[in-house]
């Protein structure tokens, strides 16, 4: 891991929806290359709306994202070329339902990177190989499980050669025997290097694999720790409260 | 009933059926090439372009065709004269077939617009986040969805144009209906010409539209 070099970076930035609702206050945060980030926090929290500012899914009113050493915010900017260093992983996984598994994954590629479609179609069977999903290549995604087509998306999302990965609830949409197998790829994907933000409330990935656990509530960073002191000491009652919540959500 | 008359005059009629569903294709080409062009407009985040589009469609939605037909039949003439210098007649097919694309785009603008809007966010979001533009993003994901989905309402769309083509018999153009009924009053047996003609346009019609209630039990289950 390069300990310098800044990947995504938010200055003081702030968020509205219409003029009350202020999902994001004045964040400031750093995500450095090669770090997993997991981004956690109560519902309504601003932790969905926070990941998508990065790339330019949702705009914000005031400060400065850095992505990369490029500036997301910035009408200079081509958001386009942006994004195709920024993979995107959704919750509800979005794959194109009209196309098969191998043409979900090299639709970018051919048609925004240019890639030669033999080098694409390559790349994308080294992907699914990868995600362990080589023998669905011409499947739907209609006939696939919620893991299988998250797997997919995740292989969608690297056929651009991304230099993050940015993940939003990628589990929450899974039943649960197939959390495992995503979170496994996810897992994977972070040992070899990958700079990673995830939004999750798998605590398991957050205390096994994330560099970095940073707590949300209100808009606002209310911790931002090891994964170790924040399970173990976290410094703010809302935070104690929250992993009351999550870690055993019948005693309350 | 004396329907032996209608043999003799078969081949002439094959001419204008050969001219209705000429119309009717390229009508439909053009009615949804523009109609989808006026649907982006409609949706379009500018807001000129939004309302310039939806009093196209308004417009031409609240007046007859009939009434379209005439005009285009009189203007284009001369709007090509105008723009060109040159006085060049244009006929009526191709001023009728100009008439019919443009009023026929105001519903299938109305048809494309809503298939674009049943797409998912989410859809359009995915092609975003890869670096998709808005071009490549409706072309490659957000039409080719809307379009399958949207297939049964087209077709019964153009199953109304196959109809209302009938119309261009206000102008003197020898479609299958224009020519059977003058065949039939050459011959005296105006009855059974038109009860030929319409068994015919029945068949086409019915025809297209059990296919398009099995194209839509198809796409639903």
């Amino acid at each position: 891991m390069n300990d310098n070099v800044t990947m995504i970076r938010f200055n003081n930035v702030n968020k509205w929806y219409g003029r009350d609702h202020h999902v994001l206050k004045n964040l400031n945060l750093e995500v450095k290359q090669g770090e997993v980030v997991v981004v956690c926090g109560p519902s309504g929290s601003g932790k969905s709306t926070l990941i998508r500012t990065i790339n330019q899914l949702e705009a914000i009113n005031d400060g400065e994202i850095w992505v990369d050493g490029i500036q997301a915010n910035s009408t200079k900017t081509n958001i386009n070329k942006l994004r195709e260093e920024v993979g995107f992983v959704f919750q509800h996984f979005n794959l194109y339902p009209h196309l098969s598994v191998l043409e979900n994954i090299t639709l970018a590629p051919i048609n925004v990177k240019k890639v030669p479609a033999a080098q694409a179609k390559q790349q994308a069977l080294e992907l699914l190989e990868r995600v362990g999903l080589l023998n669905k290549k011409d499947a739907y995604p209609s006939n696939l499980s919620g893991g299988q087509q998250q797997r997919v998306a995740i292989a969608r999302g690297l056929a651009m050669n991304p230099r993050v990965m940015l993940f939003d609830e990628p589990t929450s949409a899974l039943d649960p025997e197939m959390i495992g197998e995503v979170l496994a790829v996810m897992k994977q994907l972070a040992e070899s290097g990958m700079t990673m933000m995830v939004v999750t409330h798998e605590m398991g990935f957050a205390r096994e694999v994330a560099d970095r656990v940073i707590f949300l509530d209100h808009g606002e960073i209310v911790e931002d720790t090891m994964p170790e002191s924040f399970f173990t000491s976290p410094q703010t009652d809302r935070a104690k409260q929250f992993l009351r919540q999550i870690l055993s959500p019948m005693d309350q | 009933m004396d329907f032996s008359n209608i043999l003799p005059a078969l081949p002439s009629m094959m001419d204008g059926l050969w001219l209705t569903l000429k119309l009717t294709v390229l009508s439909i080409i053009g009615g949804v090439v523009i109609g989808t062009l006026l649907a982006l407009a409609r949706l379009s985040k500018y807001k000129f372009l939004a309302m310039a589009a939806g009093f196209y469609v308004n417009y031409f939605r609240s007046i007859p065709l009939l009434l379209v037909i005439t005009w285009f039949y009189f203007m284009v003439p001369f709007i090509i004269g105008w723009v060109t210098g040159t006085n060049r007649p244009v006929g009526a097919l191709t001023s009728c077939l100009i008439a019919f694309m443009l009023f026929e785009a105001a519903y299938f603008c109305e048809i494309v617009r809503a298939g674009i809007q049943s797409i998912s966010k989410g859809q359009i979001n995915a092609a975003y986040a890869l670096g998709l533009n808005y071009r490549q993003a409706m072309q490659l994901i957000v039409l080719p969805q809307a379009f399958r989905k949207m297939m049964p309402l087209l077709m019964q769309q153009s199953i109304i144009l196959f109809q209302d083509t009938s119309l261009v018999y206000a102008v003197g153009l020898m479609d299958f209906l224009n020519t059977a009924r003058s065949r039939g009053d050459i011959v005296g047996q105006p009855h059974e010409f038109l009860l030929f003609a319409g068994l015919i346009y029945f068949i086409i019609s019915f025809g297209a539209s059990s296919y398009v209630t099995y194209l839509k039990k198809r796409t639903t289950v």
